[in-house]
């Protein structure tokens, strides 16, 4: 398609935590500073800024993207915001990688921001206008509803039970114990534990659902010519895809995300993966809820329908595993400032591809991975494959 | 990188510290009052449950029947310029007992969200589209007894006190 080669070269994060003391742009200048810093670059070698970062309603300001430009380096660049809802960290990357496989720039920093602790008395009441102002919030609805139902419908529909789905959060959280920046690391934490939480929305559980965070990811994107140039060890941004299901979210069959099918094929079809189950070494799929990393993981193509959590059960999915899978601790671990959370899965495939995740280290030296998000009304899949 | 770093930054505040006074913060309420126009499709769907009937739209081209009504179907993209009456019964396709308020107050009672496929709209496809789901509450019914496939039917506030809102709805009660 006469698109240039694009390789992450950089990257940069902050701590995830409940509530930071930093304000959003200064969440947003330590990641990049970090992400900079890491490949030995400064705003100078930067020609554009892409900035993806969730609703307006979080912050209270509008536009916030202006409000964090100085943050994330803006200042004097072509710097443009996207924003797909949960999908948003791994659009954000997708949006950067065009820019430069298009030949417009040859560097790009890709900033992700989150800060959710400022809605007060919780950022899930921010989340209401994504219902229909019409025919479905005269019903008080909140935003666990339409996960819980969707849980149920899925768990329904493939015969699966709790006590398997929870393994998935302990597995998570235990991979995020080894991560410096996890909000809810535990290593000793068990599937009772699970099972024990409290019942917010049955069959949705505390520890079933990540923690509303704050936080900021970045990463510096380069052409081949570039990346070659300021590092021996690359990582390609090999196929990216993306795609949007009906907004009419009771009108989908909720037991598959086939928006996240479409999106997987487009990516697999660009970085030439036949064979996902076979090509695909380590897997970041969405994972806000326990029940997603498996619904994701069918739509990613990595399992049959139905079947994901038998990758929990017979280890492939432990870091030890055949095709890891979250070993950054994911969402339920690391914790979920919206659009950074996507765009932290972007990170750890490339600390993993290079070998330089510390403790999370997998084995196998992975060589393919995929990353994917998932949001709006429950619709839009993001999806990217690295590889080195 | 990840394993040569030692010190990550963000700096992780605790309730004490605003307790103790320690944090300055400025707290504000933003004014946000709306009135939304219903529309072509959903005014018709509107005017419809006042008279206590679910309307559905119905596309001419590929002849899906779906609810809520609209003006476009996205999935052919043609007009949807007829609009025809569902029936106020239907099955359970999936629901969630829900113990936590939208602003995450704790309720012993659950409330019972709820997504309903309405008879007399077209049934799942091979598009994976469920063209006759509505979100809606369940009543009249033990949480512990809802059940995924349940037969269903709309309970209807009485015709005097119906405004045209998805409101005149109850709740959807067991039928059965």
């Amino acid at each position: 398609m006469g698109m240039r080669k694009v390789a992450v070269i950089g990257a940069g994060m902050t701590k995830f935590v409940r509530r930071a003391q930093e304000t959003p742009k200064e969440l947003s200048w330590e990641a990049a500073r970090m992400a900079l810093e890491s490949c030995e670059l400064t705003m100078d070698d930067i020609q554009g800024v892409c900035m993806g970062t969730a609703p307006d309603a979080f912050d209270g300001v509008h536009i916030k993207s202006e409000y964090l430009s100085d943050g994330s380096g803006a200042w004097r660049k072509p710097y443009m915001r996207s924003y797909v809802g949960g999908g948003t960290g791994v659009f954000a990357p997708i949006q950067g990688w065009y820019h430069v496989a298009s030949g417009l720039f040859d560097v790009v920093l890709v900033v992700c921001e989150e800060k959710m602790s400022s809605y007060y008395p919780h950022a899930q009441a921010a989340f209401l206008t994504i219902f229909d102002h019409t025919t479905e919030r005269p019903l008080k609805p909140n935003l666990l509803w339409i996960f819980a139902i969707e849980m149920n419908r899925y768990m329904t529909t493939y015969g699966l039970e709790k006590k398997d789905i929870a393994r998935v959060a302990v597995q998570h959280k235990r991979n995020a114990a080894n991560h410096p920046c996890a909000l809810l690391g535990e290593a000793d934490i068990t599937v009772e534990d699970v099972l024990n939480s409290e019942t917010l929305a049955w069959p949705v559980q505390r520890f079933d659902v990540s923690p509303v965070s704050d936080g900021a990811v970045a990463i510096v994107l380069a052409a081949e010519h570039v990346a070659k140039r300021l590092t021996s060890k690359p990582v390609w941004i090999e196929g990216v895809g993306w795609h949007l299901d009906t907004a009419y979210w009771t009108n989908r069959d909720l037991a598959y995300p086939r928006y996240v099918e479409y999106a997987a094929r487009q990516a697999y079809e660009m970085a030439g993966i036949k064979e996902p189950r076979k090509e695909i070494h380590i897997a970041e799929p969405y994972d806000p809820f326990d029940y997603k990393a498996l619904h994701h993981l069918e739509g990613l193509q990595l399992a049959d329908r139905g079947k994901a959590i038998e990758l929990y059960l017979n280890g492939t999915a432990a870091p030890d595993g055949n095709m890891p899978v979250c070993p950054s601790g994911g969402l339920l671990g690391v914790g979920n400032p919206i659009a950074a959370a996507g765009l932290m899965k972007i990170a750890e495939l490339f600390w993993q591809l290079r070998g330089e995740a510390g403790k999370r280290q997998v084995s196998g030296s992975p060589k393919t991975g995929v990353a994917q998000a998932w949001g709006d009304l429950m619709q839009v899949g993001t999806v990217v494959v690295m590889g080195r | 990188m990840t394993g040569n770093i030692k010190n990550f930054p963000g700096v992780s505040l605790s309730e004490q510290d605003f307790d103790d006074g320690k944090i300055l913060f400025v707290h504000d309420e933003l004014k946000a009052n709306y009135a939304w126009d219903t529309g072509v499709g959903i005014g018709a769907y509107l005017a419809g449950l006042k008279r206590g009937v679910i309307l559905g739209a119905r596309c001419a081209h590929c002849r899906k029947v779906v609810v809520p009504p609209r003006t476009v179907c996205e999935w052919c993209y043609n007009p949807m310029e007829e609009y025809v009456p569902v029936q106020d019964t239907g099955t359970v396709n999936t629901f969630s007992l829900c113990y936590v308020t939208w602003d995450v107050k704790r309720i012993t009672e659950p409330e019972i969200p709820a997504v309903i496929m309405l008879d007399g709209a077209s049934a799942l496809s091979n598009t994976s589209v469920i063209m006759g789901g509505i979100m809606h509450k369940l009543g009249e019914v033990e949480p512990k007894k809802v059940k995924i496939g349940m037969r269903v039917q709309a309970v209807w506030k009485p015709q005097a006190e119906r405004e045209g809102a998805i409101t005149d709805i109850l709740y959807f009660k067991p039928i059965g």
